[in-house]
């Protein structure tokens, strides 16, 4: 007897497709995390289980699932909650949904950038606050993209979708630095410097890169001294590539201009970390995927996944053990 | 350098100027009288400023109406205000005598395209909530849909409005994967060309639109365009943006189709009145954006608009044909 476990509520698109299969179904009904015990009584017996990023699937729990379990679909890109090791050893296989969110993130950059460079969480606070007094000349003005020069560290898929984004802003000159040759950065004459150039020459630095023992705290003091003084940074990769100590300094002492994040490390940040406190920092909770669009495009892959496996097909986006 | 050619002419300037077109204006030779006053000029102020002078150097307020170019009496020549709109200025009356009227369109297209997008991907994005979430330190729940917004990727944009400003929205929003770009003007446009744009009514931009970007002037025609009846014709589904004039918006109407599901969500650059009063309704709702019209905020445009302004006024003065007439 077939039987799916979903660890959460799913949006209304994937849960109709798993309706349609006729198959049987556990869901919780909430959209918050399951509690250990739950799930583990929850995964007993069954066939397939659609689990998150907040679910630790390690011996225990797949002890507890017993021998039916055959495919685990986790709805994140990230795997490092599944103890892959044990899987293995069960035949038991692996999906993620990579790839889905490249737009989501694309767009998140770039509404990152504006709200850097414009002021715009700034300029909110000051209509909240009763500080909007009237048309100022120079009040609450920004810095366009128009004429600029964009530099993108890592020009991996969602590098190229900022880039094809932002060219429409009339960018001058793109930059990037990456262990390969991109073909894809001559659609938007972007030219492949090292990190010293791009940094000293660009007025945006876009970090797109992953989160290695090399790219770790890459963007310290020094890597800060080295930006223009006018210059912003923008992350929306991951927190560790920045130390945060450092741009504190370099946000406070006119090194660099401003600076937006969409992740930090950790995440969330301390209440009382002092970036939360400058004008010219503006941080976001990790949004970057949190589209309805993206997020059921990866709940119906994990889905869609699942149900190859009950084929005995090919999974569309197996985890290689 | 620009000179006037008639010396003893006397100019009116609202506010303080940038440097650069500061200079531009006192090397002309015109005797300028420049408030200074950091406070918003009042009506009275341009009343009793004005009498006797030969040109004007305005922005948005106040509205440069009949009694006010009676005050001015016969010298005056010429307007010039450092805005592309021109709702603010009665050209009728400027018409009858025959004062000419600059602004400043073109100069600052670029920053409020770029301005329209950023207010477009706060309020999709939900950008502001998320802010605030950060700023009150509340714990983010790991939830599925937590906090998620809208993808502008294959969504259908509708663009009231297809001028310079509404056709640079549509060439950025057009590198964004939007599946289709609709839009509604007096007539169809040849440069629609550029972003596939396709000319409909009204009716069907609202009923189809995913997006739906307010680029037009604001004129006797489109005062009050989005009521409740527009509201009503939307997707329930539906981002509503605004950079265009507070007016052309029933600030009413909007703030019930946001609280009865309607429209989604709403992002305004400007609204009615500038600034709007602290406690109004709409500030209140999370699923509405306000900005403090920063359209065309980014010091490389503002001196732009301003040198430009001085121009015209200066061609003005001079009886020559203005660089960027309003007529």
């Amino acid at each position: 007897m077939v039987r799916i476990y979903v660890t959460r509520c799913l949006p209304e698109d994937s849960v109709s497709l798993l309706q349609k299969t006729g198959l049987e179904v556990l869901m919780r009904s909430t959209d918050d995390a399951v509690p250990r015990e739950e799930l583990i009584n929850g995964i007993s017996g069954c066939t397939a289980l659609i689990c998150m990023l907040t679910d630790k699937i390690d011996k225990e729990v797949l002890d507890a699932a017993g021998p039916n379990l055959k495919v685990i679909a986790t709805v994140s890109v990230g795997f490092d909650h599944i103890n892959l090791d044990e899987c293995r050893k069960r035949n038991i296989l692996v999906s993620n949904t990579p790839r889905v969110s490249t737009d989501a993130v694309a767009e998140l950059t770039v509404g990152l950038l504006l709200a850097t460079s414009r002021r715009l969480m700034e300029c909110v606070n000051a209509v909240k606050n009763g500080d909007w007094k009237s048309w100022g000349l120079l009040w609450m003005c920004g810095t366009e993209l128009r004429g600029s020069s964009v530099g993108i560290f890592g020009l991996g898929r969602i590098g190229i979708a900022i880039a094809a984004r932002l060219q429409s802003f009339g960018v001058k000159q793109f930059y990037y630095t990456d262990i390969v040759e991109v073909p894809q950065a001559s659609k938007f004459g972007a030219e492949k410097v090292d990190l010293d150039n791009l940094l000293s020459k660009s007025d945006f630095v876009i970090i797109n890169c992953a989160l290695t023992a090399e790219t770790r705290g890459l963007f310290n003091e020094e890597t800060f001294a080295k930006m223009k003084k006018n210059s912003f940074l923008i992350n929306a990769a991951r927190g560790g590539v920045i130390n945060q100590k450092d741009l504190y300094k370099a946000l406070t002492s006119g090194t660099i201009r401003g600076a937006g994040l969409d992740v930090t490390d950790p995440e969330p940040m301390e209440k009382d970390d002092p970036l939360l406190t400058l004008n010219n920092c503006v941080i976001l909770p990790h949004i970057g995927s949190n589209t309805i669009e993206t997020r059921t495009e990866m709940a119906n892959l994990a889905v869609n996944n699942v149900l190859a496996a009950l084929d005995g097909k090919a999974l569309l986006t197996q985890v290689p053990y | 350098m620009i000179q006037c050619n008639k010396s003893n002419s006397r100019v009116l300037v609202t506010r303080d100027l940038p440097t650069e077109a500061k200079q531009l204006l006192l090397a002309s030779g015109v005797q300028a009288t420049i408030r200074y006053d950091e406070n918003k000029i009042s009506k009275e102020d341009v009343l009793q400023g004005i009498t006797g002078c030969h040109g004007l150097l305005c922005t948005l307020n106040p509205s440069i109406d009949k009694e006010i170019l009676d005050a001015a009496g016969p010298n005056l020549m010429t307007i010039s205000t450092v805005s592309v709109g021109f709702d603010h200025i009665d050209i009728e009356e400027c018409k009858r005598r025959n004062i000419t009227v600059g602004h400043t369109p073109g100069v600052l297209t670029n920053a409020v395209a770029e301005l329209t997008m950023g207010l477009l991907l706060a309020t999709a994005r939900r950008i502001r909530e998320a802010f605030d979430v950060i700023d009150s330190g509340e714990r983010c729940p790991r939830k599925v849909l937590w906090l998620c917004g809208t993808q502008l990727s294959r969504k259908t944009i509708g663009i009231v409005g297809l001028g310079r400003i509404g056709l640079a929205v549509a060439k950025r929003l057009h590198a964004f994967e939007v599946d289709k770009i609709l839009y509604t003007a007096l007539s169809e446009k040849s440069q629609a060309k550029e972003v596939d744009g396709e000319f409909v009514d009204f009716d069907a931009l609202l009923q189809q639109s995913d997006i739906v970007i307010v680029c037009c002037a604001l004129t006797s025609e489109t005062k009050g365009l989005f009521n409740k009846s527009a509201f009503a014709a939307m997707k329930n589904s539906a981002i509503f943006i605004n950079t265009s004039r507070g007016s052309v918006v029933n600030q009413e109407d909007l703030y019930e189709a946001l609280t009865s599901n309607q429209i989604r969500a709403a992002g305004l650059d400007v609204t009615t009145p500038e600034p709007l009063p602290t406690d109004h309704p709409l500030k209140k709702l999370k699923n509405c954006v306000i900005f403090p019209h920063l359209g065309s905020a980014t010091i490389e445009t503002r001196n732009e608009m301003w040198t430009t302004a001085v121009r015209n006024l200066i061609a003005g003065l001079n009886n020559e044909p203005l660089p960027c007439p309003v007529y």
